[in-house]
């Protein structure tokens, strides 16, 4: 043993940490508690009677919404398949603008530095703005209907799918794609017979997971004018119809559970 | 000039090509009810985006900076939002998380736990939030809690999967030393835990920013309430600084949080 630990200070001896860590670990936890307790005071500072009158409240909600008027079931299966059917064409076409632009922005592929730069950063950006606010605006321009929920969907699912795909394409293994390169094969050829083969089942999961996210965006765009599903609960809503409402809401649920639980069991198949 | 043979083709069974068959037909099928079922007014879209986009473009291009404050405070308190309702969601989705975890409790705990949670995550953040909005009144609270509900049950999933991959030598090592179930807990689970729950919890805000800032459309506080005011004055000046002000806190807080992020794991 070259150095003898100093016994004279405590927490050599009761604590595994240095002591500087736990300062600083200290500090964070104290930083992130107190921004916690001003964003909880800051949202609660709004509400009309505080805290314990919102908890009573909440039983008589409950009772308004309850029992689900289950009559209105017929009515809403229309508006939901708009639903399904939004989502859909929305991920099919996003799918299909999404490959040239993974390509561009996978460095790997990309030959050009600029390109690669421009189209990532252009993506990113794409990323930013929720689906939400994209249908406000599409609303804004195309008019009420499923046309700017589709439009806003297809931008949104873009940016996430291009994202997940060409850092799939960044991962794959190199030397198949060189060694076509080497015997002669065009761009095409590379991509199509090197590139393809190897990212197929994540490109197709991906393209599921999207979906996913989709179908659960598409519900809620009708909210802000765009189509579906959401039209109807927010008229519901505006007419304080709340069983017409819970309805809905449980339609809602179950689609999406289905949708997600066939669309896992695929995905598991894949991978 | 040599012949050469292509290399035999790989034996596909009957029952791989009738499923092949049967996949594609039920997509085929899919396609087909969409497109007859869809139903869009080409006419109208075209009409409105000709009269529209020389109007609202180049609004959106030039905003509105006499309302900079507004949108800040706005934005502020989209932040809030999401700061409380990921913290609370991450506190919360512990005890969950462990109890999904398979190598934690017996299987059939687990199983329901992980039905729950997929349950919970079902369902949209913003459906939470018309709840809320019902049942606690228009303010930023209704935000807080609908997305402290649904990050739940991400979260919950995402902690059960780490809890489920840790190296359970250590803890065999600490019952065989006869620690108890608590100082297995504290010294042997959540040392090894710890650094990809923070990760998680961090990733989640990042998502959470993007989720509070709509939440405001039906009522639940945030960005949202000035989005919908100004969508439904048309005020696209407006818009055009809010959208500005998204992008720009949405960038800070990803690369902020992805820094740290790699700090951590």
């Amino acid at each position: 043993m070259t150095k003898q630990p100093d016994m004279t200070r405590a927490e050599n001896i009761t604590s595994l940490y240095p002591r500087k860590t736990k300062i600083q670990v200290t500090i964070i936890l104290c930083a992130v508690l107190g921004f916690y307790l001003f964003s909880m005071f800051w949202t609660q500072n709004q509400m009309v009677g505080g805290f314990g009158n919102a908890l009573g409240n909440m039983k008589v909600v409950i009772e308004k919404f309850f029992p689900p008027n289950m009559k209105v079931l017929p009515n809403i299966w229309g508006p939901m398949s708009q639903t399904i059917h939004m989502a859909i064409v929305a991920t099919t076409i996003a799918t299909i603008l999404t490959i040239p632009l993974a390509l561009l922005s996978s460095q790997n592929i990309t030959s050009s530095k600029w390109v690669y730069h421009i189209t990532r950063t252009f993506l990113n950006i794409l990323r930013t703005i929720p689906d939400l606010v994209l249908a406000v605006l599409f609303v804004g321009l195309f008019g009420v209907g499923i046309f700017s929920g589709i439009l806003a969907l297809i931008i949104f699912s873009l940016g996430i799918l291009a994202k997940l795909i060409s850092e799939t394409i960044e991962a794959v293994d190199m030397d198949p794609l060189e060694a076509m390169r080497a015997s002669g094969g065009n761009t095409l050829q590379v991509i199509f017979f090197g590139l393809v083969p190897q990212i197929l089942p994540q490109f197709t999961s991906f393209v599921l997971y999207v979906f996913e996210i989709n179908i659960r965006a598409s519900v809620v765009l009708g909210l802000v004018g765009a189509g579906g599903i959401g039209l109807i609960l927010d008229r519901e809503l505006q007419f304080y119809n709340y069983p017409n409402a819970m309805a809905i809401i449980i339609m809602i649920f179950l689609v999406v559970i289905v949708v997600e639980f066939i669309s896992n069991k695929i995905r598991e198949a894949l991978i | 000039m040599t012949s050469y043979n292509l290399p035999p083709k790989k034996d596909v069974s009957l029952w791989k090509r009738a499923k092949f068959i049967l996949i594609t037909l039920i997509v085929i099928a899919i396609y087909v009810w969409t497109f007859l079922g869809i139903d869009i007014n080409w006419g109208r879209a075209v009409e409105r985006v000709v009269q529209n986009f020389g109007i609202v473009i180049p609004k959106l291009f030039s905003p509105d900076w006499s309302v900079t404050g507004e949108v800040a405070m706005k934005i502020l308190e989209t932040i809030f939002i999401a700061f409380a309702g990921t913290l609370m969601a991450s506190i919360l989705a512990i005890p969950l998380g462990f109890l999904a975890a398979k190598n934690m409790t017996n299987r059939g705990i687990a199983q329901v736990m992980k039905w729950i949670l997929s349950a919970n995550r079902s369902f949209p953040e913003l459906i939470l939030a018309i709840l809320f909005v019902v049942a606690v009144g228009p303010n930023a609270f209704a935000g807080v809690l609908a997305i402290a509900i649904h990050s739940t049950g991400m979260l919950g999933k995402l902690y059960s999967e780490v809890v489920e991959s840790i190296d359970m030598q250590v803890v065999e090592a600490m019952e065989a030393n006869g620690a108890n179930k608590i100082q297995v807990l504290f010294y042997g689970v959540i040392p090894q835990v710890i650094p990809e729950f923070l990760s998680y919890a961090i990733y989640r805000f990042e998502i959470d920013i993007r989720a509070s800032s709509v939440l405001g459309i039906v009522g639940a506080g945030g960005i949202g309430t000035m989005i919908i005011f100004a969508s439904i004055n048309r005020n696209w000046n407006e818009m055009g600084l809010i959208l500005l002000a998204i992008i720009i806190v949405v960038t800070i807080i990803d690369n902020v949080s992805s820094r740290i992020r790699r700090k951590i794991v």
